[in-house]
């Protein structure tokens, strides 16, 4: 039976915290010395977590499967990450950041968790400015904020549209002071295909080195999974083409729960698919809703240029149904508007799976008529309105736009963007408790591959603050909580029976996949997965698509398993080989998300089923009937047990959102 | 939007592994559309080659959005092809004209062996940022973000400096293969800001002295770097570290 006490500490919701850290276990100085940690992954939960516990004297080895830790998919997150700094004087707290999260998801969400979030916010950018990371900054010196989704307050620290990338940068650096130190020892292109336990409690990893094929054992005291999210089981998501499930996968067969595997995000503002040999798509940052304004026409199937479609024929259908965000209502609502203005027929570009995402009115009205009373010009044209505006929306933007013209061959400043919705990020993930240890003891999960904090839907801006504060000010005080009572426990030989069966079953594996021998490459099954997933698990739901989902994909692993060729050795540098093993974790996976989402009898956040709506079109939650966070633990070869871990609203009273 | 369909010519870097010698082999294309990516055209060729039940041909690649620094291609002699500010991932192949044949190899240098065709080893890199990259602060010990004011123009300049994405276009494009472009960008940022100070010196040493040992070649001041740079790295920040390694010299305490 699996054990989901979430250890929550007692008291009210603001001292909760302090309270933990005054009275959790602590292990002394010499003791962490001889107390070895495990991290799997090296993006802004990884990076941060192993260069905080070199610090304090852990003894600590970090895992990725990337040429160089700088390069795991944090860095390419772009708009900003929230803290409740309350810089701008305008109203923001703790509280308005902890509301807004529990709120932006759709009451999904522990209380306590999402607390310990906002309060330990503010020191993530106290800590990442004095790494030297160059956030944007006003004449002033002074730091700036700009605003994202689902709040009223300007509470995001941004660095242009690169802003996961120096993040990454600064727990980089500090990841690389602690291996220069000797306390951090770092394996690149090393993937982590199991993890190893001994009576009861997790022990080590088996890892793959990429480069020569071999298969290695590697100790812990305890095991941190800091590997991301699943989107890329929809084949196209803005993931990188790296990222996977596979080390999450294999801590869920092993016995760990995976909490609320539907809870998917797909975000409003991509450039869409131009073909079939689309292999990623990219997103275009929720910062730019700041200044862009959505739109549609208003006359169905209109093939006008967007430039010739005059103001009164446009549509800005966000700001027209939600006049109170306006274009800055959450991802789960801009990107659900969208699709229904598509399939109603508005849908602009050649495949009519567009909306248009336009900067022409606050390039002149906002930022050039600025521009212009800065420099004292009267009465200025539209010309030179536009052409000073751009200088600024150069500055916050440009890296986007320019990303923009390399992919469409459109150029943004001139026309309007295409956008449509993409898969973005996976609120899902492994069960944690407060402490952030899954079900298997001396097992934690931090960042996007845990479940824990965005409930059934993000708010932008919100996953870097989740990664390193998990992986700055949780992990550090709570691992130390475990490996107190772990200091007599000696550092176990990787001869031990365990790894060596851990191993051969691994071996087994990678020799059964090799051997397979057939005729379709890894990729057509990934494509095929995908199409699936995405047409039947996406945006909207129903009980006889997921139900025929649920079919298809059993068919399709069982096709992979019998027809699949994947090419080379397996003692070698084998992409495809790689590629086969995640592909293989995502086709089990796949099943898992559409058997949460069919158990899943509501609409809330990014699970909408189409069922269960308002007369508007809006999410129906059933908090009575629903209001718990489903946990599945499999049994043999994908059969699923679910437990239910009831979530207690204490503070913030559920009610239907509303961003009218 | 709108978009023609290419017939191309391959001259593609072969290399089993980090001893064999390696060659150029060459695969025609077809139907490759304008709308593809760079990556997008070689995963239409490796489909083609596992179809036939032959080897793909390995290249490093991950985000595909121009940031990761993984993509790593020599496209007709230029590092990341032909367009200017643009990753290898970013390229599209409206850039090439039908009937094109395109050269494509791996980065050239010996501090980057080759492990397997189009992908070297860059962990010299990360040995150089481990000499001296980052600030000694522990987590938890900062004060309060706004109590470090930095003058805009100071700020700007040190985030164009750390935009860089480490991929070593700059290293390939050099024709000693230096790395000073690299090296330059972010003993730059943290030279341009207060919290880089109390390090300063011993940052623009050591970093420089690890470069050497890495075997990258010395600069002539040629600025292949700057203008094969995805990221569009100044070499004023070349200027910037020499100014920095001469003062380090000069202030030194050792005898």
């Amino acid at each position: 039976m699996m054990n989901l006490d979430a250890k929550i500490p007692a008291g009210s919701l603001e001292n909760k915290w302090t309270d933990y850290k005054g009275h959790c276990k602590l292990v002394n100085p010499a003791n962490k010395r001889s107390l070895e940690v495990i991290v799997v992954g090296t993006g802004l939960a990884g990076a941060s977590a192993a260069a905080s516990l070199g610090e304090l004297g852990y003894k600590v080895k970090a895992f990725c499967f990337q040429d160089s830790a700088r390069r795991a998919h944090s860095i390419a997150a772009q708009g900003g990450i929230n803290a409740a700094k309350n810089y701008q004087n305008d109203g923001d707290s703790v509280f308005r950041l902890f509301y807004d999260t529990i709120k932006g998801g759709d009451y999904r969400a522990r209380e306590a968790n999402v607390h310990r979030l906002a309060e330990v916010s503010t020191n993530i950018i106290d800590q990442c400015v004095a790494q030297g990371v160059p956030f944007a900054r006003d004449y002033g010196g002074l730091l700036a904020n700009r605003s994202f989704g689902g709040t009223q307050v300007k509470r995001t620290f941004y660095a242009a549209g690169q802003t996961g990338q120096q993040l990454l940068l600064g727990a980089y650096s500090a990841l690389n002071r602690q291996v220069a130190l000797g306390k951090v020892e770092m394996f690149e292109r090393h993937e982590m295909l199991d993890v190893v336990m001994i009576d009861g409690k997790a022990r080590g990893i088996i890892a793959r080195n990429l480069v020569t094929g071999e298969l290695e054992r590697h100790f812990g005291h305890a095991v941190l999974l800091c590997t991301g999210g699943y989107g890329n089981v929809f084949y196209l998501s803005t993931n990188a083409m790296g990222s996977n499930v596979t080390a999450a996968w294999k801590a869920h067969k092993k016995g760990a729960g995976f909490g609320n595997p539907c809870f998917t995000q797909i975000h409003p503002t991509c450039i869409p698919v131009s073909g079939d040999h689309q292999s990623k798509l990219t997103l275009m940052s929720e910062s730019l809703r700041n200044d862009g304004r959505i739109w549609v026409p208003k006359k169905q199937n209109d093939t006008r240029k967007p430039n010739e479609i005059p103001e009164e024929e446009r549509d800005y259908y966000l700001e027209r149904r939600y006049p109170a965000f306006g274009n800055l209502v959450p991802r789960d609502v801009a990107s659900r508007a969208a699709k229904e203005r598509c399939d109603a027929g508005y849908g602009v570009g050649t495949t009519k799976q567009a909306v248009y995402l336009d900067f022409r009115f606050n390039l002149i009205n906002k930022y050039g008529r600025a521009e212009a009373n800065k420099l004292g010009i009267q009465n200025p044209d539209e010309a030179t309105l536009i052409n000073l505006g751009k200088e600024v929306v150069k500055e916050e933007y440009g890296n986007l736009f320019d990303m923009y013209q390399k992919i469409t061959n459109e150029n943004p400043y001139e026309v309007p963007m295409r956008i449509y919705p993409a898969v973005h990020y996976t609120m899902g993930g492994l069960w944690v408790d407060y402490e952030l240890m899954t079900s298997i003891p001396g097992l934690y999960a931090l960042g996007e591959c845990n479940f824990s904090d965005h409930g059934a839907n993000r708010l932008g801006a919100s996953a870097l603050m989740q990664g390193l504060a998990d992986g700055y000010f949780v992990i550090p005080y709570t691992i130390g909580n475990y490996l107190a009572d772990e200091i007599r426990t000696k550092s176990i030989p990787t001869d031990h029976p365990a790894f060596v069966e851990a191993e051969k079953q691994v071996a087994d594996r990678l020799g059964k996949l090799h051997g397979i021998k057939g005729n379709r490459s890894v990729e057509s099954f990934h494509k095929e997965l995908g199409k699936i997933m995405w047409e039947k698990c996406g945006m909207a739901r129903n009980e006889k698509g997921l139900k025929e989902a649920i079919e298809e994909i059993k068919k399709l692993r069982a096709s992979f398993w019998s027809d699949v060729f994947i090419p080379g050795e397996i003692n070698e540098f084998n992409p495809e080989l790689d590629k086969a093993n995640r592909v293989a974790d995502f086709l089990e996976l796949g099943e898992l998300m559409c058997v949460d989402a069919l158990n899943r009898e509501e609409s809330c956040g990014g699970h909408f089923r189409e069922e269960h709506q308002t007369e508007e079109g809006e999410a129906k939650r059933d908090d009575d009937k629903y209001g718990y966070v489903s946990v599945w633990e499999m049994n043999g070869d994908c059969n699923w047990n679910l437990h239910k871990e009831d979530l207690k609203y204490e503070i913030v009273k559920p009610s239907q959102r509303s961003y009218k | 939007m709108e978009h023609q369909n290419l017939n191309l010519t391959l001259k593609v870097w072969r290399q089993k592994n980090a001893s064999d010698a390696g060659h150029f082999e060459t695969y025609p294309v077809s139907g490759i559309s304008t709308e593809m990516s760079f990556l997008e055209m070689m995963d239409v060729l490796n489909e083609k080659l596992i179809a036939e039940k032959k080897e793909p041909i390995a290249f490093d690649h991950d985000c595909r959005e121009g940031i990761c620094g993984m993509c790593s291609m020599h496209i007709n002699g230029r590092a990341h092809g032909p367009w200017k500010g643009t990753t290898t991932c970013q390229l599209h192949m409206r850039a090439f004209n039908d009937g094109d044949t395109i050269t494509v190899e791996p980065w050239r240098a010996s501090a980057f062996p080759v492990l397997k065709d189009l992908v070297v080893d860059r962990s010299s890199f990360d040995r150089i940022q481990r000499a001296g990259g980052y600030v000694s602060v522990n987590t938890g010990n900062a004060k309060d973000a706004n109590n470090i004011p930095v003058a805009k123009e100071n700020a700007d300049l040190a985030f164009a400096a750390a935009a860089c994405i480490g991929c070593g276009a700059c290293v390939a494009a050099c024709k000693n293969a230096s790395a000073m472009l690299f090296v330059s960008a972010k003993v730059s940022q943290y030279a341009l800001l207060p919290q880089g100070q109390p390090e300063r010196t011993t940052r623009a040493l050591n970093m420089v002295a690890q470069m050497d040992k890495e075997g990258f070649g010395s600069c002539t001041n040629t600025g292949a770097c700057e203008a094969e740079c995805p990221k569009e790295i100044s070499v004023m920040n070349i200027a910037r570290l020499n100014r920095e390694f001469m003062n380090a010299g000069f202030m030194s305490n050792e005898g």
